[in-house]
């Protein structure tokens, strides 16, 4: 089926399209659950930077794109509101007086950014808009933001940013125009220590953050800011990123230098539950599907993503387990199922449409059967998960 | 008769004399002086020839007396021969023969007339003896006559006289049998008396024998009541005999020997023999356990010394007299079928206990150090079996021994497994602590510990130590050992005990724990010295195309096995060792690619790029990676081979350098700034990774120098490239950074198999921090050859 190939799209510079941007920011909207719809941020020190909004088509495998003007800086990371669709977070370096400061600042999206981009899709000459600034989330006396995390699920209210070696709970209030510091956690020991990623946990309330630094994990409660797990040495080199299972509260998967992507229990940090080899360089970032948390995705600067099927330790570790009364209806398919060996953890498929480090990965928030990647030189592709597991993982 | 056979010898003579004469002349004629001797014997002769006596000489005598001219031939013809002579001689001639014929008569005549005289006076004695006899002759018939007359007398005497004795003879006969049993009568009379002392002589076989004897006169006779008071009497005492033997039986402190005679007599005296068995059984068990129990208390005192004699003294006791037990027990019981099963069960009751401690025994025996010793006990306790086999043909006796020594032996094959295991992990810890020591003590004294020495050394150590477990082994089945000609000795043991559990296990073992130096030691950052993974790389892969197949070979030779149970297959263990060996290679190029990215990241990480001032020199770090990569490269050296590389040009720094600086690098990044060729330069970048095949940067190495050099490289770079590209940099730095891409572009092709590949990625590094760069003016190519060439 054609739908399964890959849709490739090139980001370019608007409204001069120079040559393709460096890109390593790529986030899904969040709080879009109708349109497939992805964020990504450009990294140029010379041009102003866009966030480009990547409408994708469904149906007739079409590609809309937007760009809004974030002249702040070049972006590192991208975060998207859970609640509200216009509202987003970046972190973005800038140089003033030959230093250069990383900063992190809430913004939101013109409200109109969507008719103008509609009337003239294909217009390079239309001058983007601009990102509306709401606040900044920096606090001088704690260094460069690394990423902003959103509340999973929550209201748009809260936000934690990691910066050096802190962990800023951030209240954002006024209908966001105004953040304050609520809380903060402080990484303490030997060196320099520095958050390189972290995550905030969906479960227990949304009370959770785990944190990587160097080679390891931390878990902290946000209710006390203090730390509640450390996986000394969960990566032989640098932990580059990590994600929750969204439907396992105590699993975690990690991904680092050491090119392996590692599942934990965090109630059992000693070993990891399981661990992958399969890429060739270093991993960036590891995503479970939001639905199906069998599915993982990996992005790595092998230039490759791949997606698992991690079976063994989902939440669905048998298959999707088949009620009663859909047993009555559909009794030969179940007995299909019986008769198919029991699911394996297996790779799924390896995408090899990138040519540069391959640095993020996103599920789309709209269609769990569906993800995009984005590599550092621009370019992104929205791929689907294959029929065949689809329709397993559904039947 | 004499006289006229005397008388009639003269009248012949007279014919034989001219014969004579005529044969003596002859003969004095041919002979000469052979007188006397043959003279007479030839007068004998004719003497002879004349009585018919001569019969040996007839032959001779016909054979030459055709002749009519023999002169002594029978056949002469006087007439044939006087005209022969006459016509064939001359007259001188005649007249001699003349001559000589009247001697010879002459003298033949007077030969005649002794002979004539002497049997004259022979004759004339005979006569007289012959008168003489005729008068003695009729004197004995006289005398004869006499006793016959005497004889007849004697005979009718004799007559009457047996005729007179007949009566008295038989009845002698008669009082001499009711002698005989008035003898058995009087036996049986004493016979309560008699076994009444030997009861109290305890002489209880004498009595029990006696009574035998008499038992069936008394039972025919019972019906008289005399007889009847004897029986009941005897009865009475035998039953009290009994009883007494019961009592002993039954107290059963005695001997063996006693008990069984005991028994023996118990049966004869129609004891039931069930009840005999199972009392004669449970006072065997009684004596047999506690000799169980001191071979128990035995094992507890020396839970790991002298197996050998503790072993052989609970073989001898125990198994000995259970022989014993057995032997008199089928003795005893021989006819009582059903006690068979009896005798079975109690000694495989026995025998469990036995073997349990036996069992028990030989596990405590851990030390690996002599198997001769075990296999010498083993021996012993399975041969003794045998005997209990030949004993007692049905027991599952023997067969559970057997099982015992199998197990034995198995068990015994663990524990080499195992020895083996620790023997190989102890020289891998050696090999650590070599491999650690030069390092202190510098540079001059690490020769002796070079790595293709350790190698040869470790692999050398542990083929060793593989041949002599396997030596050990190998006694389990010598031809002197009983069990060894066990099908399972001879089959499954070679199979599936030597070759699979132990030697393939081992060969697997090595395999696992290489796998597991990679595994490990990747989580806790390196605890496994490179050297050593390079050094177990190599051993493994030799394992892979010799080792593997010599041990396996050495092991089929020494264990011949029969049946050819299915074996993993050499190819199956190789397949192994290769993957082992390809494992801790690239874990090896891994490891000290991380060690040389770390320096790397750590020189891009810690350093402000935005404000560094003008290059001047490469940096130490860029000088160390190189180092570090030469010293790599000798190590691997030491142990790969070099591998093949793509062909160089005849100065590739140089001839490279140029390509990589000014033709498409000199484009790609002046593109980027400035905006009038845009197309050109994107397009550029993107047809050229179109075309260069994608690099796997932790891949799989090949077993040489080459590749491995190249796995690390690539690690280095592409972490340099990563680390490059999360910074921003100021126009020194992007100078700095080119200035040490160039360095590391003269010393490192010379290492890589494709020198591309090096000057693709120094070609992204540069361009990467062209693009972070906030002011980039690129350094002129010459005063950066002038930095590097300074050094």
């Amino acid at each position: 089926m054609e739908d399964d190939a890959p849709v490739i799209y090139g980001l370019e510079f608007q409204p001069c399209s120079v040559r393709a941007p460096q890109a390593r920011a790529l986030s899904a909207q969040t709080a879009e659950t109708d349109a497939i719809r992805f964020l990504v941020g450009t990294q140029s020190l010379k041009f102003d930077n866009q966030i480009h909004i990547i409408d994708f088509d469904d149906e007739n495998n079409i590609i809309n794109k937007n760009v809004l003007l974030h002249q702040a800086g070049e972006i590192w990371h991208i975060g998207a509101s859970p609640a509200d669709k216009a509202v987003l977070t970046t972190c973005y370096n800038k140089t003033c007086d030959s230093r250069v400061v990383s900063c992190a600042a809430v913004w939101r999206m013109p409200s109109d950014w969507e008719t103008g981009s509609h009337e003239s899709p294909d217009d390079t000459a239309h001058n983007p808009q601009t990102l509306e600034l709401l606040c900044h989330l920096n606090d001088s006396a704690h260094g460069n933001a690394a990423c902003v995390l959103w509340e999973p699920m929550g209201d748009g209210k809260r936000v934690i940013s990691l910066a050096d070696n802190h962990a800023l709970l951030w209240d954002l209030q006024e209908s966001s125009t105004q953040a304050v510091v609520s809380n903060t956690a402080t990484l303490e020991g030997k060196g320099q220590l520095k958050f390189t990623s972290g995550k905030w946990s969906p479960h227990h309330n949304c009370s959770q953050l785990a944190t990587a630094n160097d080679t390891a994990i931390r878990g902290w409660d946000l209710r006390t800011m203090s730390q509640i797990y450390c996986i000394e040495n969960a990566h032989g080199q640098l932990v580059r990123d990590l994600d929750f299972n969204p439907n396992r509260q105590y699993y975690l998967a990690s991904c680092g230098d050491d090119c392996k992507v590692k599942f934990w229990d965090v109630r059992n940090i000693q070993e990891p539950v399981k661990s992958l080899e399969e890429h060739s360089h270093w991993v960036w970032s590891v995503r479970y599907n939001h639905s199906h948390d069998q599915l993982v995705l990996t992005a790595s600067s092998d230039s490759r993503l791949i997606l698992s099927n991690m079976v063994s330790i989902s939440s669905e570790p048998f298959g999707h387990l088949v009620d009663d009364e859909e047993l009555s209806e559909g009794e030969d398919n179940h007995q299909d199922d019986k008769g198919k060996e029991p699911l394996k953890d297996s790779v799924v498929s390896t995408y090899e449409e990138h040519e540069d480090s391959v640095y993020a990965a996103e599920w789309s928030s709209a269609d769990p059967w569906l993800f995009a990647s984005l590599s550092y030189d621009g370019r992104l592709v929205i791929n689907r998960v294959p029929r065949a597991l689809k329709y397993r993982i559904l039947l | 008769m004499t006289c006229h056979r005397i008388g009639h010898t003269p009248g012949n003579s007279n014919d034989l004399s001219p014969l004579g004469m005529d044969g003596e002349a002859d003969e004095t004629v041919a002979v000469g002086d052979d007188c006397v001797p043959g003279r007479r014997r030839r007068v004998h002769g004719m003497l002879k020839l004349y009585y018919g006596l001569n019969e040996e000489g007839k032959a001779a005598e016909e054979s030459e007396s055709l002749d009519p001219c023999d002169i002594n031939g029978p056949h002469f013809d006087p007439e044939l021969y006087l005209n022969k002579l006459r016509r064939e001689c001359s007259l001188a001639e005649l007249m001699d023969q003349e001559t000589c014929m009247v001697k010879q008569i002459r003298s033949l005549d007077s030969d005649m007339q002794t002979l004539v005289y002497e049997n004259y006076n022979k004759f004339i004695s005979a006569t007289d003896t012959i008168r003489k006899m005729k008068n003695d002759f009729k004197k004995m018939e006289d005398e004869m006559d006499c006793l016959s007359a005497n004889m007849a007398a004697i005979t009718e005497f004799s007559a009457s006289i047996s005729g007179t004795l007949q009566d008295q003879h038989t009845q002698i006969t008669k009082l001499s049998g009711v002698h005989t049993l008035l003898r058995k009568l009087q036996f049986l009379f004493e016979l309560p008396a008699r076994l009444n002392k030997c009861l109290e002589l305890q002489a209880y076989a004498q009595a029990v024998s006696s009574h035998r004897r008499a038992r069936c006169v008394l039972q025919q006779y019972s019906h008289l009541p005399s007889f009847k008071g004897i029986q009941d009497d005897c009865h009475a005492i035998m039953d009290k005999l009994a009883q007494e033997l019961r009592q002993k039986f039954r107290d059963g402190g005695s001997s063996a020997k006693d008990l069984s005679e005991c028994v023996e007599l118990l049966l004869q005296l129609d004891e039931p023999a069930e009840e005999l068995c199972d009392k004669f059984l449970s006072h065997a068990r009684s004596r047999l356990e506690s000799d169980l129990q001191g071979l128990e208390a035995e094992i507890r005192p020396y839970p790991s010394a002298a197996k050998d004699a503790s072993a052989r003294r609970g073989c001898n006791e125990f198994v000995s007299s259970l022989c014993l037990v057995i032997t008199s027990y089928q003795e005893l019981f021989i006819n009582h079928a059903q006690t068979g099963e009896l005798l079975h069960a109690f000694v495989d009751n026995l025998a469990a206990r036995y073997f349990s401690l036996v069992e028990r025994r030989i596990q405590e025996e851990k030390s690996v150090g002599d198997n001769s010793l075990l296999v010498r006990a083993l021996d012993r306790f399975h041969r003794r079996l045998q005997a209990v086999a030949k004993l007692l043909p049905g027991s599952a006796v023997p067969n559970k021994g057997t099982e015992i020594v199998i197990r034995a032996a198995t068990e015994r094959v663990k524990q080499y497994l195992s020895a083996l295991q620790s023997f190989y992990m102890d020289s891998l810890t050696d090999v650590r602590q070599a491999l650690a020591t030069p390092r202190l003590s510098v540079a001059g004294r690490d020769a002796p510990n070079s790595l293709p020495e350790l190698l040869s050394s470790l692999s050398a150590s542990i083929l060793n130590q593989i041949k002599s477990v396997l030596a050990s082994v190998h006694l389990f089945t010598a031809k002197d050992i009983t069990f060894s000609n066990k099908p399972y000795f001879k089959g499954e043991f070679c199979s599936q005990g030597v070759r699979e559990s132990l030697v393939v296990s081992f060969i697997k073992f090595v395999c696992q724990s290489s796998r597991h130096f990679c595994e490990s030691a990747g989580d806790k950052g390196g605890s496994t010295p490179p050297a050593l993974l390079l050094l177990l790389s190599r051993l493994c892969l030799d394992y892979e195309t010799s080792t593997i197949s010599y041990i396996l070979t050495l092991t089929d030779e020494q264990f011949l096995d029969q049946h050819h149970s299915p074996v993993t297959p050499v190819t199956t263990l190789c397949a192994e060792a290769k993957e082992a060996a390809q494992k801790l290679l690239n874990h090896y190029v891994k490891v000290q690619g991380l060690i040389i990215s770390q320096m790397l990241r750590k020189s891009v990480e810690t350093r402000d790029w935005v404000n560094t001032i003008e290059p001047r020199n490469v940096r130490a770090v860029m000088k160390r990676v190189v180092e570090d990569t030469t010293s790599i490269d000798v190590q691997v050296g030491l142990l790969y081979e070099e591998g093949v590389r793509k062909a160089h040009s005849s100065d590739s720094s140089k001839r490279t350098f140029s390509v990589y600086s000014s033709s498409r690098q000199q484009a790609r990044y002046a593109a980027s700034y400035t905006p009038s060729a845009p197309m050109d330069t994107n397009l550029l970048s993107n047809i050229h990774k179109l075309f260069s095949e994608r690099i796997d940067i932790f891949s799989s190495v090949e077993f040489n120098k080459v590749s491995v050099m190249t796995g690390i490289i690539k690690i280095s770079l592409k972490t340099f490239l990563e680390c490059v590209r999360l910074r921003t940099f100021g126009r020194y730095g992007l100078q700095q950074i080119q200035v040490d891409c160039h360095y590391l572009q003269m010393y490192l092709w010379r290492f890589v198999s494709d020198e591309n590949l090096v000057h693709f990625l120094l070609d992204e590094i540069v361009g990467s921090s062209a693009h972070r760069c906030l002011d980039p003016a690129p350094m002129e190519q010459s005063v950066i050859e002038v930095i590097c060439e300074r050094g």
